[in-house]
């Protein structure tokens, strides 16, 4: 064994307290990521998050392919947020194409964006409550969930992985009798997530189990770069829809919901708080968008570009913010995207919390951080 | 915005060369943050450009340090969102490109500072012994930890000073080239 490893590899040292205990890749505790805790008792001392076991090279694959067919791989990453992973790309596609889009596929957007911001909670939701032993808060989410998926279906014709958003506008115009099928789902389904509140929120289980663990101070939360509920449950009102209003945000009536606390109970709230705000959203651009009108400005096949630029869109997804970062030289395939994602940045986070906490609170610490693993992998 | 379909007679282009200069001035508060960096370093600095919520600076990689922690001290930005590498084998350079944002100064809540650098770039990379380097930014921005990880393994480029240089995404058995440089390419494309 030569004494100089290659870069990556590094011998450990064994001590007699520590042991070194790696959770995942395969451990239902830990999604498709492995973490690599050392604990002394019962206790972390140090955690090592190792991501990658489900990258798919998506920021190469999409040099390769013109601005159009980029789309359906693109949402792969987040398939339940399939919406909201497309919108800055779409958004940034469209400055660099020039494109307009008309007033009724903005509200369009609006409405998929939202139901698939509540789509991708509940799905996070599910798996939360099944991580802490909770199975009821597992088939209610999951069960719920079909109310709007159904809804998807009948916007886009696909269930999960949409390519709803084009450059443009949207594929597809709403169906006939879209809007009172969607006002009256909607409406059921915020009845229904109240109820969560009796059965998980309320629960003292579940608040012994989430109260005063990882705590993450707003200081911290600032300076790790966190996003999405993580900062919102630290005490930073920052939501990119009201911030930065992207498409038609700025005529709708958007609150954020903001908890002091900072620990893993407050960062398990911020989202279900979201997803009746969410709720509130759609009424309203229900309400607001045009009766008629296009969804799509016609574009070629092979769209050409107004000529070397760059572009920097972000949007807030079900994770957070969301930033894509198009290089285009000019040719019709952009030359670099970039995709800075919620779920990559509120990683850093992990090793920060973990550690001190006791080694069975860590399920409720590292899927409160809102990670979607293949998201954060891309 | 008006139409773009009118036929380009000379006033209608005299016209349009106009406007763009009044969309130049619109930013205001863009156009300061610019002014605030030129000011301070001057020739070091070029404003790449400015746009609505986007202002763009390039400096060149011994100054990339300094520059960063104006923009942490006296212009309150406080966490960075994205780092980005991007080839350019033709001009052999690798661009870095970090995108700043601000949590604590509401005013700059919708800006994006984005400070670009770029390092000369060895055809060949041998692991271990990088050619590719840059300073890191990692003890003036805490949020760049993963980010830098993530453009080391990528695009080989190795950042000097950073605390935890190992691979993150990859497997730690990789043994070709970074898979975001241009000269990687994917099978059958």
């Amino acid at each position: 064994m030569t004494a100089e490893l290659p870069p990556g590899l590094a011998l450990q040292k064994v001590d007699e307290r520590i042991m070194t205990l790696n959770v995942g890749p395969q451990h239902p505790g830990s999604g498709h990521m492995r973490i690599v805790v050392q604990i002394d008792g019962d206790y972390i001392v140090a955690c090592d998050p190792d991501p990658g076991y489900v990258h798919r090279g998506e920021e190469k694959m999409a040099e390769y392919r013109n601005y159009i067919t980029n789309i359906p791989h693109l949402e792969r990453p987040v398939i339940h947020d399939s919406c909201n992973v497309l919108y800055p790309y779409v958004l940034g596609a469209e400055e660099i194409l020039g494109i307009e889009v008309p007033e009724r596929a903005k509200y369009v957007r609006v409405i998929a964006s939202e139901l698939n911001r509540c789509i991708y909670t509940q799905y996070w939701l599910a798996i939360y409550g099944i991580f802490l032993g909770h199975s009821t808060m597992f088939m209610w989410p999951a069960g719920d969930r079909e109310l709007l998926i159904d809804l998807m279906e009948k916007m886009s014709g696909a269930r999960v992985t949409h390519a709803h958003f084009v450059p443009g506008g949207v594929r597809n115009d709403l169906p006939a009798n879209f809007e009172d099928a969607c006002l009256r789902q909607v409406n059921y389904f915020e009845k229904r997530i109240k109820e969560y509140a009796a059965v998980f929120y309320d629960n003292p289980i579940l608040i012994s189990r989430t109260k005063d663990t990882g705590v993450l101070s707003k200081q911290d939360a600032i300076r790790l770069g966190t996003t999405g509920s993580v900062l919102r449950a630290s005490g930073v009102d920052y939501d990119l829809r009201i911030k930065e209003p992207y498409d038609v945000y700025e005529e709708l009536d958007v609150h954020t919901n903001v908890m002091k606390e900072g620990d893993s109970y407050a960062r398990s709230k911020v989202p279900w708080l979201d997803m009746m705000e969410s709720c509130n959203i759609i009424r309203q651009a229900l309400q607001k968008m045009p009766k008629s009108g296009s969804v799509r400005t016609k574009l070629k096949p092979n769209p050409k570009t107004k000529g070397p630029e760059t572009v920097y869109k972000r949007v807030e997804s079900g994770r957070g913010s969301l930033g894509c970062y198009i290089v285009s030289d000019g040719k019709t395939e952009p030359y670099r995207v970039k995709m800075s994602v919620g779920s990559f940045r509120n990683l850093i986070a992990l090793p920060y919390l973990l550690k001190g906490e006791k080694l069975g609170n860590m399920p409720s610490v590292y899927w409160s951080l809102n990670y979607w693993p293949v998201e954060a992998d891309r | 915005m008006s139409e773009e379909t009118e036929k380009p007679t000379p006033e209608t282009t005299e016209k349009s060369v106009a406007k763009q200069e009044e969309v130049i001035e619109l930013p205001a508060l863009e156009k300061g943050l610019s002014e605030k960096l030129t000011s301070k370093f001057g020739e070091k600095t070029s404003i790449a450009f400015v746009k609505e919520n986007r202002v763009r600076v390039d400096v060149k990689k011994e100054d990339v340090h300094d520059v960063a922690e104006f923009i942490r001290d006296e212009m309150n930005f406080d966490h960075v969102e994205s780092v980005t590498g991007v080839d350019f084998p033709d001009d052999k350079e690798i661009e870095v490109v970090y995108h700043i944002g601000s949590y604590t100064d509401n005013s700059l809540a919708n800006q994006v500072l984005t400070l670009a650098t770029r390092a000369p770039r060895e055809d060949i990379p041998i692991p271990g012994k990088d050619g590719t380097r840059l300073p890191t930014l990692r003890d003036i921005f805490y949020s760049v930890e993963f980010h830098e990880r993530e453009v080391f393994e990528m695009l080989g480029v190795y950042f000097d000073g950073h605390p935890d240089n190992r691979r993150l995404l990859l497997p730690e058995d990789w043994a070709d080239l970074p898979p975001l440089r241009k000269d990687f390419a994917i099978k059958g494309r």
